[in-house]
């Protein structure tokens, strides 16, 4: 009679994979911006609570949380914009590139050429838009003469990617573009005195999604050169254009972490509730 | 945390339609599993029948179901555990349709083994197997909507009981072909009911996985639990056949 038997193969190890670099991209880059214990108050109201954050490099770290959360006044003390509020108090440190910037000897002028800020509404300067990208670098002494700026201004909007659109009416007034353009030309006058760090305040909230995407495009191609901070209500816009995400609620950083896995699986069930719209 | 409703109320109608699909086909599916079982075990032709016409029905719910994922993810933009939710749920239908498939294909060869004599006690040992897979599915479904962890763990690991039963099926049907060559097309079909038992296992084990990711994040990372031995057995002849 035959057999029935059973021939298990001799199947060698195979190693797994090496885990795609999705974990945790900004883990072995050295942070640009540390933030210890830093705590804000607005007279006797405490508006940030103890937050500590690392920003890595050359990478787009999102702030998100409910309006009043704290994000707006923590993105206000990397460049020390809150000093010019009279009952704002900042404790703690924040330091770039090893510096204290709340350091006495710190030229507040010189920070904010090197933090340089886009805000919510567009705010160009009633002047033209060849002036308007030129104001900043002719006042910090960038450009030893007129052909020097003429270059800073062209490569300032051909990195805002405004060149092609107003080469030929480059004396037109900056207001006389259209809201998506102006937030461009404010990009422009941002990085035309060569800032290390853009700290972009809900630049897209007031326009339409075609600028919106202009500008999300934009803000992906200037972090090679440039580490952004951007606050923003718009999770879908965070997860799009951001590496790393920081969730602030009541002034507190509740969870920060990269993007990617904010999005899918949050640690904390407060981050949870408010990215899948269970709390404003 | 998980119980609390969104502020956009449709978004909450529309997972608990989600999940209520789910349920739905979950609940034919195993229907489909006892009757395909049963068919097989009473010989009876008209249950495999309805079995097959059955099928249809389960097809329309994956259908339901995947457009209503497609809506979810296009209107709501789920995230974090909603995401993983609507992403379990759109794999955990695909994943019920095929058992549900498996059953048909049961039934079909019902038909056949009804009009040949009957061998051995192979449909008695398929009918305790289908019992464990429509279990299984049960549990794994009931560990979706609640969320739970540990049963869908418990699941996976119980496949391993179906792999081995059938195993054990597989070199029974061996010995009765090999005993008389009449034996063989009865064989052959129960070879595949057996086998087609084994892969809703299977299926059941992947929707466990699916909780898995649901409930932390991320795929179970120990491999699973694999018994299924018939790729490697092979009949061995005598040298002088007596």
């Amino acid at each position: 009679m035959s057999k029935i038997v059973e021939s298990l193969p001799n199947i060698p190890e195979v190693l797994p994979l090496d885990p795609a670099p999705q974990a945790d991209p900004a883990v072995r880059v050295k942070p640009l911006i540390t933030a210890r214990n830093v705590n804000v108050f607005y007279g006797q109201k405490q508006a940030l609570q103890n937050i500590s954050l690392e920003v890595p490099a050359n990478q787009v770290t999102a702030l998100i949380g409910p309006s009043g959360c704290g994000k707006t006044t923590f993105l206000r003390c990397i460049n020390r914009m809150n000093d010019l509020i009279d009952i704002c108090r900042v404790e703690g440190s924040i330091e770039i590139g090893g510096q204290d910037i709340y350091h006495k000897d710190v030229d507040v002028v010189t920070l904010r050429a090197q933090v340089g800020m886009v805000f919510q509404k567009p705010n160009p300067f009633p002047k033209s838009i060849f002036e308007n990208v030129a104001y900043g670098p002719r006042i910090h002494g960038l450009a030893a003469s007129k052909a020097e700026l003429q270059d800073i201004v062209e490569a300032s909007l051909e990195k805002a990617g405004l060149l092609a659109e107003v080469h030929d009416r480059m004396n037109a007034p900056g207001t006389s573009l259209s809201g998506g353009q102006q937030q461009r030309l404010c990009i422009a006058r941002t990085i035309a005195v060569e800032p290390k760090i853009i700290l972009m305040d809900e630049p897209c909230s007031a326009l339409d999604p075609i600028a919106t995407a202009r500008i999300e495009e934009l803000i992906d191609e200037l972090r090679e050169n440039y580490t952004i901070i951007i606050v923003t209500h718009s999770m879908q816009q965070a997860a799009r254009v951001s590496q790393r995400t920081a969730f602030f609620h009541m002034g507190e950083l509740v969870e920060e972490g990269a993007t990617e896995q904010i999005f899918t699986a949050p640690r904390d069930e407060r981050t949870q509730s408010y990215i899948t719209g269970r709390i404003g | 945390m998980e119980s609390q409703q969104h502020i956009v109320k449709a978004f909450d109608e529309e997972l608990d339609q989600m999940m209520s699909l789910i349920v739905e086909m979950g609940g034919l599916v195993e229907t489909q599993i006892i009757d395909a079982a049963a068919a097989l075990v009473r010989r009876d032709s008209d249950l495999a029948a309805r079995v097959i016409a059955g099928d249809k029905i389960i097809d329309a719910l994956e259908i339901e179901l995947d457009n209503l994922t497609v809506k979810v993810l296009a209107l709501r933009q789920p995230k974090a555990n909603d995401l993983r939710t609507v992403v379990a749920a759109l794999k955990i239908s695909s994943n019920l349709e095929r058992i549900g498939d498996y059953a048909k294909n049961i039934a079909k060869r019902t038909n056949v083994l009804s009009m040949v004599p009957v061998v051995g006690s192979s449909a008695t040992t398929i009918n305790r197997m289908s019992t464990m897979v429509q279990t299984m599915v049960s549990d794994v479904l009931n560990a979706f909507v609640h969320r739970d962890l540990n049963s869908a763990i418990d699941v996976r690991q119980r496949d391993e009981e179906v792999d081995q039963m059938h195993n054990t099926l597989f070199r029974e049907l061996l010995t009765y072909m090999m005993e008389d060559p009449r034996n063989i097309t009865p064989c052959m079909h129960l070879l595949f009911i057996a086998k087609n038992v084994e892969r809703m296992g299977d299926h059941a084990t992947g929707i466990a996985e699916q909780v898995h990711y649901m409930v932390c994040g991320e795929m179970p990372d120990d491999e699973r639990p694999k018994g299924d031995k018939t790729s490697y057995v092979f009949v061995e002849p005598n040298e002088v056949d007596d």
